[in-house]
């Protein structure tokens, strides 16, 4: 099928003899914006970074069952972890830029995969920072730490560095969490900015949230995935027991 | 009536606190009050002796010609050879613990063994210095020989700051070098060494200090006490300050006391101003995460 | 594949391109590792080029010199051929005696000086001052000993040799006051401030709490640091070079000139002594029982910190 960028079948994670991931199935389709929520600790980062493959920076990760992108195996032999990832971008929930200047920032990406030409750096950092809502605010001082920025504009930021290596899927790990609500707002719209262009799934703690900005949600339940639909029959007319019980504020 | 006795007892444990609070007071004074003897008599016996001539004169038997500069010199291309080889040995040894290394027998045994290492009495590391480079590898009581002694005192002074300043460097911007495609090594080279750098810089930079400061492991490698000239080469005969100071010292007429008391005010001077330095890199980039 | 922004190029697609230069990284990934490792062999080359070091000449000195009469002899004097080591280590013994004397109590109170009764602004400024101390080259800690303290010490002890094992000693406790002092501390430090707060609030004072709560609490710790510092005391070598003397001496007299380990080795090694010569490999026999003395010390200090590590 060509409009699924993920396909996860009978998906299952362990840390260490901790089992995290327990049968997950799952269709993600492209261009629209999945939300996952769930209380915490039931295992929606750990969903979230097996996508591009981030679990195995941990040793004593092990997995079964399979996940396909667009239409290849992630964990084939023969696949390059590192190309899965510039396809498969991803967000975290605090900010987290290098202790570098903005414009080294957003052109880590193209520099570590041998892009050194300045002028398309230069085209490069531009059109990332636009694209992340973010230019008009820094364009006059590129050169300066990213440390320097608010919290709002440092994310802003680590999206436009995301951006930069032209991903087809962002991963988004509760991007919002540690922000205001004003920053939190702009970064809502500029999520659903690119919805156009790119495929999201974003981890989100606010139920709100999801409903404000996804097409589609996934509920999971210590590290089971209860129910996924479209956001508004899964938020208006939830077919599971559980489902309900969380939205409607019952636990978590 | 009880209440009478259970005030006095407890003034008396308010009274026993407070004398306690002082005798603390007055023994760390003491370490203070020596210090301060310790410079103030150096400095007394040496400001008079100091002088540029000092600075610039090679050894000589006559207390008015003697000068520091062939160990001042010596010094200096003692270090410019154990920096670059220690720190060098040193940062890799911490990213291999740090970054690569699997949690095995053989990285506890490494790691363990760079703990004991730095236990080791230097005049140990003299002795390894004497046999391997003196004599096995026949290079002689040469710099060379000097140095690489040095570089492996201070390599485990190194490797755990190193260790420590590696650590330091949060995981969130690892892992988002990571999410971005960068092999591992393209975020350490990028991002991991970069942001460690000054934390590595401060500790490298006071072990250094602690090797201008030895003389064990350098007399028993051969280094000499007078010398009519500078290094010139790797394989050139060579001094540095802590020797001289000491062969000054050892000499019985009384006179020379004075002239040791002018190469140490030259030493610490020297010292004091590599720590600053590193007290500066430290201050600079404390609150960067 | 939607085109982004109508931009000729795509970076995606120059990555792509790029690829195929990941052979060379392939290289380096593999590469960097295997270099580091090799980095990381030398500190254990290191140990067992000590270890080497000091096992074959010693080895060769046995077989010149019995183990008996080297450590149940009493008399040291290579050059008239006596290597009874005792009068050395009774030296090394001797000056770690005075060594701890002065280090520990002003190392403690230090200690606990600074993390129980100073103000923060005090202690910022007492600390660092302290830490001078383990700064200071050995070489000067020696000058100062020969040329201050036992001119000052023999106006006490008028017969007193101006060679002592009592300055010598004084001096080197000096000198690891500091390693005491931060090490005990940072175990004070590490009692979390609930257990002495428990114990104010039942109205004992600073000392009691100190001395009830504090100290025990922070007691592997402290005698981790002493032992550390009494390793240290029994290496230098300056210090006891430069002021104790060159007389191997088996006295418990801290007036009188003696002779520790690593002077003897100092001292051995400067001497006009031929390469392998029986007084040679003396020199890696007296480091050999050094080295062993020290290691032993590092590994119980390791041993107790580690043992005894409080879980609060
Ligand atoms: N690095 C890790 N090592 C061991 N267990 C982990 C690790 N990360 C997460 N877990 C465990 O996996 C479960 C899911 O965690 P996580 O995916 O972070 O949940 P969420 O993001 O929904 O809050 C939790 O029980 C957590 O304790
Ligand atoms: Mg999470």
């Amino acid at each position: 099928m060509a409009n699924k960028a993920f396909s996860i079948e009978d998906f299952n994670l362990w840390y260490g003899t901790d089992q995290a991931l327990y049968q997950i199935n799952l269709d993600i389709p492209k261009h629209e914006i999945t939300a996952v929520i769930g209380p915490s600790g039931c295992g929606k980062s750990t969903l979230l970074k097996t996508l591009n493959r981030m679990t195995e920076t941990i040793p004593s990760v092990q997995t079964s069952g399979s996940i396909e992108y667009d239409g290849e195996d992630i964990f084939a032999k023969k696949k390059m972890v590192e190309e899965l990832r510039t396809r498969v971008g991803m967000v975290f929930q605090k900010p987290n830029p290098f202790p570098k200047s903005i414009f080294e920032n957003v052109a880590y990406g193209p520099k570590i995969h041998g892009i050194k030409k300045k002028q398309v750096l230069n085209e490069v950092v531009e059109k990332s920072l636009k694209g992340a809502a973010i230019w008009d605010e820094v364009h006059d001082r590129l050169n300066q730490n990213a440390f320097g920025l608010s919290g709002g504009q440092q994310q802003r930021v680590c999206i436009a560095r995301c951006l930069a290596i032209e991903p087809d899927v962002i991963l988004m790990d509760e991007p919002t969490s540690a922000l205001d609500p004003i920053s939190t707002l702009k970064i809502e719209e500029l999520i659903k900015e690119l919805k156009k262009d790119y495929t999201i799934i974003i981890v989100t703690h606010n139920m709100q949230q999801a409903a404000r900005i996804s097409d589609n949600t996934v509920f999971m339940l210590n590290g089971e995935m209860v129910e996924f639909s479209d956001t508004d029959q899964l938020f208006s007319n939830p077919k599971d027991k559980r489902t309900e019980d969380y939205i409607t504020g019952r636990f978590g | 009536m009880n209440d009478k006795v259970n005030y006095s007892h407890i003034k008396g444990r308010v009274m026993k606190n407070a004398v306690v609070k002082w005798i603390f007071i007055m023994a760390t004074s003491v370490a203070l009050i020596f210090l301060a003897l310790l410079i103030g008599r150096v400095l007394s016996q040496g400001v008079g002796y100091l002088s540029i001539d000092f600075l610039k004169n090679y050894p000589a038997p006559y207390i008015e010609e003697a000068g520091l500069f062939a160990g001042i010199m010596g010094s200096l291309a003692m270090i410019s050879i154990t920096a670059p080889v220690s720190m060098i040995l040193g940062v890799c040894t911490a990213l291999y613990l740090e970054e690569y290394a699997r949690d095995n027998k053989f990285t506890r045994f490494i790691r363990v063994n760079v703990q004991n290492l730095a236990g080791v009495p230097s005049i140990v590391f003299g002795l390894l210095g004497l046999t391997f480079f003196v004599y096995l590898f026949e290079m002689g009581y040469t710099l060379i020989a000097g140095a690489l002694t040095m570089s492996l005192l201070v390599l485990p002074i190194i490797v755990v700051a190193a260790q420590e300043a590696i650590r330091s460097v949060p995981s969130e911007i690892r892992e988002a070098s990571i999410g971005m495609g960068a092999t591992k090594w393209q975020t350490i080279w990028r991002i991991v060494l970069p942001a460690a750098i000054p934390g590595i810089l401060t500790g490298s930079i006071l072990a250094f200090s602690r090797a201008i400061g030895e003389t064990a492991p350098l007399i028993i490698v051969g280094a000499a006490t007078a010398i009519y000239s500078i290094p010139d080469s790797l394989f050139s005969k060579y001094t540095v300050m802590p020797m001289q100071i000491y062969s000054w010292t050892a000499r019985p007429q009384e006179e020379w006391q004075y002239v040791a008391a002018a190469g140490i005010i030259v030493l610490l001077i020297i010292l004091l101003c590599m720590n600053a330095i590193a007290v500066w890199i430290r201050n600079k980039f404390q609150k960067r995460f | 594949m939607i085109s982004k922004n109508n931009e000729q190029y795509s970076v995606q697609e120059m990555i792509q391109a790029n690829k195929n230069k990941k052979s060379a990284f392939n290289l380096i990934e593999k590469g960097v590792p295997a270099f580091l490792l090799l980095c990381a062999t030398v500190s254990v080359a290191t140990t067992i080029g000590i270890l080497f070091t000091l096992l074959s000449e010693t080895i060769g000195f046995f077989q010149n010199i019995s183990l008996t009469e080297f450590y149940l002899g009493t008399k040291w004097s290579p050059w008239t051929d006596h290597f009874g080591v005792a009068p050395l280590i009774a030296g090394t013994l001797l000056i770690t005696v005075i060594a701890i004397c002065v280090a520990l109590p002003i190392g403690l109170a230090a200690a606990i000086f600074l993390s129980e009764y100073a103000s923060e602004r005090t202690r910022k400024i007492i600390k660092p001052i302290l830490e001078i101390l383990a700064g200071i080259p050995t070489v000067v800690y020696g000058f100062f000993a020969l040329t201050f303290v036992s001119p000052m010490l023999s106006n006490i002890f008028t017969d007193m040799n101006i060679f002592n094992a009592l300055s010598g000693g004084i001096v080197v406790g000096v000198m690891i006051i500091p390693m005491i002092a931060s090490l005990s501390e940072d175990a004070m430090n590490a009692v979390p401030n609930s257990l002495r707060e428990g114990a104010l609030g039942l109205g004992a004072t600073k000392f009691e709490v100190t001395r009830r709560v504090v100290m025990p609490a922070a007691f592997s710790g402290i005698i981790a640091s002493i032992v550390l510092a009494i390793s240290r005391a029994i290496g230098e070598t300056m210090i006891v070079t430069i002021a104790a003397g060159a007389t191997p001496n088996l006295t418990i007299d801290p007036t009188e000139s003696i002779q520790t380990l690593t002077a003897f080795i100092v001292q051995g090694a400067k001497g006009d002594t031929s390469y392998h010569s029986t007084i040679y490999s003396s020199i890696y026999a007296v480091g050999m029982t050094l080295f062993v003395f020290t290691l032993l010390m590092n590994i119980l200090s390791q041993y107790i910190s580690r043992r005894f590590k409080e879980d609060y």
